[in-house]
Formats: structure tokens, sequence, C-alpha cells
């Protein structure tokens, strides 16, 4: 299945509306929904573990073999701020969106 | 999902209780789930997924599952292979237009989870009552006004409907203590053999009116408060899974919401005493319950 | 070689639905359909088909167990009548927008309200929109065929669409003819086996299917089923091209039956048309060249062909059995006339609304009719088009 678009012709649209690449919504980003942005410091993280299961969108990544959380990804991070809150360590703080940048 | 979401960690917990080298095909009714997880050209779902419309999850997957059944046995799939299935409906699409369809796929045995993730409201169509919306909120067609005080009824107990149909396993769940308890059930849920049912406490910022980031406090304010109790009930025997060591009074539930926010008026105390009241209630409905059922 | 028996209406569809030997079936009982489910379940309980079978909490269950077996790569049929269609109606849309190539029986019988048990085609009418092949049937013979045929045309890879066999409530259904049922092994080896290239329970290949579809796309989408159904026209002769060398028995879009050199001529559907030609026969012994067109294809609808199958008559009655309640005519009846006018064919015609609610339609109301087509072929003017036939009326 290629790429299908607004522009695709109806005779290149799966019919249905299925879909067979199934997971494909990695390739549509909702970070530019955001309109708080969470700061990692890493300083203060004692990799509890805590924030990353209560990520709404999954985009706190941890890392395969060390099981450490990474800093944030933005593509997918709408800034609701749930991490930032349940991290007891002050790890995560929130900032206005495009402020500092 | 709108952000702060609390269904996305939900359903992201329930399928990791899934086996890695297990399939499932996942039904969802029609609903905020459904509408943001699945707009064409794009399905967020890495298992097989099923939309069809909003009442009838359950007969869907009904027939999803009695395909597999049928084609197992008659040799026409591998049979190493094991699929699992899985409903997902909101409290819209499972405690009311979806009742029939959810009754009755349960009825029939069919080998499938159904998870209705409870928020209490009719949030996609933009927040109006359900019958699993608690008695004073405020919706929007149970506005809190100057002669009626939002919504007049209490909520509708499924999980106790569901106990009605003899499941070999139905339980309620919140995301709570690190999901540790939403996790484990899922896991008995889907590898329970025939129908399970899983009630599962899903909050909406939007709907209820707190603060994005509160998400954790007030899935924990509503399990401390008993408004939420979190059970089991295997083959008819009730468990509860987590007792509170000093139950919090229900106004801390409560008051983070705006949808209560008139319940604080004053003269409106009597709204939180009947509140509290109806969950002392059913709380020590539960104690009975669980005491009764493993004597 | 066939095998003559006598079976109802309802046993020839069960007896076809057990020799496709289906996946899954999933049904609800309402009257006049009730017994297919019913023989079916006995063919289940004995183990004569593989089948499993759902009985479902309702109608709108078993159209969606019916979506969701289907989706799931499983071969799915079901039945029901009337409000029990009704009460599928959203589903109906959504198994064909899925393009899922589910097979329905449906025993034509009157929608609610008030109650009323027996035939009329209101029922199948109101999913006419629906995006389901429509086959008709005027006897337990064209049930059976009609079902035998439906799957090869349902699954072809350039149609992809529901398809539906009607036939009338109890005037059929339940009336004991003689047939000629076809082996069971060559029944197997005319419907083949169903392979979907893309299927839920495939775990090589996860599929979703039912998306929000917006603006950007539903249009192209529906724009599909209608190329579907289009294309479905051809498949559907050709199947029964292949059914004709296989079991003698011939299948068009329609059948034309004293058609030739017609210049009266009825256009109807199901049973009506066993009764208009025992009435074409008798006034062609009187020498009246009365004829009739009896449409099998409903959708797609052959317009083009009815109307060049029409050019040469000198009037033409289309009988709906549903009222379309528009203070036009019934639905048939628009089909019919839109296709003439859009052909430039100008053959003046009349609609009769008739049967409805099971009200019995003797040859004499058939007679009436082909008297008042005489007349217009004789004034070349039809007036009053929407008329009623057997309709009990008062003298204003």
């Amino acid at each position: 299945m290629s790429e299908i678009t607004n522009k695709t012709p109806m005779d290149d649209l799966t019919i249905g509306g299925n879909i067979y690449t199934s997971g494909n919504a990695k390739n549509f980003k909702t970070g530019d929904w955001r309109s708080q942005r969470p700061v990692f410091h890493e300083d203060k993280c004692k990799q509890c573990g805590l924030c990353f299961p209560v990520c709404p969108e999954n985009a706190i990544p941890v890392g395969k073999e060390d099981l450490k959380r990474k800093n944030f990804n933005f593509d997918y991070c709408k800034g609701c701020g749930v991490c930032s809150k349940v991290c007891p360590f002050g790890a995560i703080t929130m900032e206005e969106e495009g402020v500092n940048l | 999902m709108c952000a702060g979401c609390g269904a996305p960690p939900v359903a992201r917990h329930i399928m990791r209780a899934l086996k890695e080298e297990d399939h499932a095909v996942v039904a969802n009714a029609t609903g905020c789930m459904e509408v943001s997880t699945f707009i064409y050209p794009y399905s967020a779902w890495t298992d097989s997924f099923i939309h069809t419309a909003f009442e009838c999850a359950g007969a869907t997957l009904s027939g999803v599952e009695a395909a597999y059944v049928s084609l197992k046995r008659q040799g026409k799939l591998p049979e190493d292979k094991h699929t699992k299935f899985i409903a997902f409906g909101g409290d819209g699409g499972t405690y009311d237009i979806g009742l029939q369809s959810l009754s009755g796929a349960m009825e029939r045995g069919h080998d499938m989870t159904y998870v209705c993730y409870d928020n209490g409201a009719y949030m996609n169509t933009g927040i109006q009552r359900s019958s699993a919306t608690p008695k004073f909120a405020d919706t929007t067609t149970s506005p809190a006004g100057k002669v009626i005080p939002g919504k007049m009824q209490s909520r509708k107990d499924l999980a106790k409907v569901m106990v009605g149909h003899h499941l070999p396993y139905v339980a309620q769940t919140a995301a709570f203590m690190n999901f540790k308890d939403l996790y484990e059930k899922a896991e008995k849920a889907i590898y329970t053999e025939g129908p399970t049912f899983l009630n599962v406490l899903s909050p909406c910022p939007r709907g209820w009116g707190y603060a994005t980031e509160d998400l954790m406090l007030i899935n924990k304010l509503a399990v401390e408060t008993c408004y939420w109790p979190l059970y089991e009930v295997e083959n008819g025997v009730y468990h509860i899974t987590y007792k509170p060591a000093k139950k919090l009074p229900v106004e801390e539930f409560l008051k983070p919401q705006k949808r209560f926010k008139h319940l604080f008026k004053p003269g409106n105390e009597w709204m939180i005493e009947e509140f509290q009241k109806e969950v002392d209630s059913r709380w020590q409905e539960l104690l009975d319950l669980e005491e009764m059922t493993n004597k | 070689m066939s095998i003559r028996e006598r079976l109802s209406g309802n046993e020839a569809a069960a007896t076809a639905m057990k020799q496709i030997n289906p996946d899954v079936v999933a049904a609800f009982p309402i009257t006049p359909s009730t017994e297919i489910p019913q023989y079916f379940s006995t063919f289940v309980a004995n183990g004569v088909v593989d089948t499993e079978f759902v009985a479902v909490e309702s109608e709108h269950s078993a159209m969606s167990a019916c979506i969701g077996a289907e989706a799931a790569g499983s071969r799915a049929m079901t039945a029901t009548s009337a409000n029990g269609l009704s009460l599928m109606w959203e589903m109906i849309y959504i198994a064909s927008s899925l393009r899922l190539p589910i097979v329905l029986s449906l025993v034509n019988r009157a929608v609610s309200g008030p109650l009323n048990i027996h035939c009329d085609h209101s029922d199948a009418m109101g999913v006419r929109d629906a995006g389901w092949i429509m086959l008709f049937s005027e006897n337990n013979q064209e049930a059976y065929d009609n079902t035998l045929m439906a799957h090869r045309i349902a699954e072809n890879e350039k149609v992809l669409l529901p398809l539906m066999v009607c036939q009338d409530g109890f005037i059929t259904s339940h009336s004991i003819e003689n047939i000629e049922l076809e082996e069971d092994s060559e029944v197997k080896k005319f419907v083949g086996e169903y392979h979907p290239k893309h299927y839920l329970l495939n775990d090589k290949e996860p599929i979703a299917v039912g998306p929000l579809d917006l603006q950007s796309y539903l249009f192209e989408h529906k724009a599909q089923q209608a190329e579907a159904m289009k294309a479905a026209k051809d498949v559907i002769l050709d199947v029964a091209k292949d059914f004709e060398k296989w079991t003698g028995r011939h299948y068009g879009l329609f059948e034309e039956y004293m058609l030739d050199d017609c210049d009266l001529a009825i256009v109807c559907m199901n049973s009506t048309a066993g009764t208009t030609k025992a009435v074409v026969n008798e006034l062609r012994k009187n020498g009246v060249k009365a004829g009739l067109l009896k449409i099998r294809v409903y959708r797609p609808f052959p317009g083009e062909e009815v109307a060049k199958a029409l050019e040469n008559v000198k009037a033409v009655a289309v009988l709906d059995k549903a009222d379309s309640l528009n203070a036009v005519g019934g639905a048939l009846f628009e089909d019919v006339v839109s296709s003439m006018y859009v052909a430039g064919n100008k053959v003046p015609t009349v609609n009769y609304v008739y049967g409805i609610g099971g009200r019995d339609t003797t040859t004499n109301d058939i007679k009436s009719v082909y008297n008042d087509l005489a007349e217009i072929a004789k004034t070349g003017k039809a007036e009053n088009p929407y008329r009623y036939l057997g309709l009990r009326k008062g003298e204003n």
C-alpha cells in the first residue's frame, strides 16, 4: 500500500477504507497540538519509572537495554503535564510552548 | 485523543497484557477512542482492528470469534497460533446503546474480553449524560440549572449487571498504583476462557473539568474515596483488590471537578451528603458480597 | 444429474445454504423467514455442515456478527424479513461500505406498521439504495438457484458487495412446489472456496477495518461502491452462463415472457410474475399481444436493457408491491420510467401499487391491468399514472 493522501485518485484508495499497514498512525504527528512543553531535568531523574506508563501518548521513550527513560518524543507529546505531576523528584517541569526555543 | 485523556494509557496497558506471540482482533464501538485511533488512512492499532457502529462492538466481535472457531475447526487456520478477541467501548457504547449487544455476546459465551472505558458521559458528542454519569453531575443534557441541579438519577452498576450473566471473570479497575491492578486484571480477563468483562475508570479532563495534569490524582481519589472500588468476581466469588487503609471523604474526589462545582455552593451541602451516603452503601454492599461469597 | 424434490421456498433457501456450507450463520427469527434459521440450526445440530451458528439476540446483531465474521475471513450468511431488515438497516449500509460479500435470504414481508406479517416488498424497497445486489425470485426454484449463484457474484474481485436473494413471504416461502436440486458435491464445486485477500484473522498481515472516513475520502469510497455495482451486471451474467452450462436453467438480468411481439407489457417482480404469465397465456389465446418483463436483478438496475426491451411495445404497466408514499409512484416504476426516459423511449407507462400487506392479487386483477393497457395503447395517453390495484374505494 503506497502512501495515501487527499490527492490520491479513487482507483488507488483501498476499498472500504481498509488499512493493510496497521500501526501507520505513527506517521501522523500530534506534537503540534501542544501549548505546554515538558522539560526533562536528567540530573534530578532517579529513573523510578513512574512517568512513562502514565503518558497518554507513549511519548516518553525507554531504552531497550538500559531500561532508562530518555528525553521526550516531541513528535507526539501533547503537553498534558500528567508526567510532570506524577514525578516525585521535580525532574519534569512544564513551560509554555515556543517561548524558550 | 485530547491531551491528558485517561483512555489511551488504559488501552495500552490492556494490550500489553496480550502475550507477544499472540495475535488479537480488537473491536471498537464508535466513540472517542475509535474516531481518534483510526482516521483514514491511519490506524494506530498494530493488531487487527474492526469498527462497525456505536451499539454493536459485542455483536461484531461475536462474529469475528465465531469465524475463528469455525475456521479453526475446519483446519483453515494454523493450529499453533492463538488469536484473542478484545472489545473496547465507552460507557455510551457499553452501558447504554450497546448494552443489548454486549449482553447477547456475553450470554452466548464467546471467548472474548469486553473492556468498557468508563468516562461517565457521552464525551465524543460533547459530554451528554449517560447511565454511567454519577448523580448530580453537570453534563450538557443534565445541566445544573436553577431548578434541577444536574443529573438526578444514580449511576448504573454495570459490573454487577455483568456478574448477573454468570461470567467466569468480571472486574472493575482503574489506572492506580502504577497500573498494577489494571494490568493483572487485563491479563486474567484475556487469558480466562469464555466471556470476560472489565470496567475501567477513564477520567476525561474536558467532561469532568479538571486540569489535564491531574489525571493520576483523579484516578487515585476515585479509588481512595471508594467512589470507584477495585474488585474482581471470579465465577461468582467477589474479591476486593484494594481496600483503602483510610477511606477518604468523597468530597475530595468531587472538589477538583467542575462538573460537581455546584455541589459546593452554600445550601447544597445535602447533595454531598447524599453522594457520600450512596458511596458508603455501595461500598458496604461490596464488602458484604465479598464476605458472603467467600464463606 | 438434478434431483427432483418437493420443497417450500424456505426449505429451498435453507437447502442451498446447507450445500454452500458457510463458515458462519448468524440469525434471529422473524416470520416468515424463521424456518430458514430453524432448518439451518438442525443441520448444525446434526453435524451436516461445518458452520458456526450464532443465535444472536436481534437482527441488528445478526448483521453485525455477519460483518465481523466476513471481515474475519469467513463466509457469513443470514436470513430475515420486514422489521428484521429494518432493524438491520444501519448495518446493511455498513456491510456494503466495508465491501463484505455477505449473502442474505430476504423473505419479503410488509414493514410495520401497523403490524402485518404477510408479503409485500416494502422491506426490500427500504434498502434499495444501500449498495446491496438484490436478486428477486419468482418461485422456490429461483430462490434456490439465485442462492447458489450468490457467492460467485458477491465475492468476485470486481464486485465485493453483499447480496440479498428475495422471495415472497408465505406465497413462495411456505408453498411446496416441485424443484430440481443439484448434488452437494456439484454445488461445492460451482460455489468454490472463499479466499479473501485481506482479513482480520491473518496474523501475518493485521488489518484495520471501518475507519472514520472524512471529507477527503468518503466520496471516493462511495464512488468505488458505485463502480462495483456497475461491474456486477456483467459478473451476474457470466455466473448465469456457467450456471446454465451446469444445470441447463437459464437466467438473465430479467425474464422476457412473450415480449418479442408484445403490445401490452407488465413489469413486475417475484411471485406475481407467475400469476401474470397465466394471464398472458390466456390473453394470447384470444389474440391479445400481452407480455411480461420480470425483473430478476433489481440492483444493479438493468436500466438500459429494460428500456430497450420495452421500446417496441404500445403501453407498459409497472407493478409495485410497495408504495413509496411520495405522491408520484412506486420505486420500480420510477426506475423503469427514468430508464425509458433516458433512452428516449416514449411508450406510455402507468404504475399500479398492489398486494400491500399480503392482499391477494388474482388473475382477474392482472387482466384488469391489461384491459387498462389496451385502452392506453388506443389513446396513446397514460393518465393518472399513479394507480392502485385491488384497493377498496368509495365512489368519490
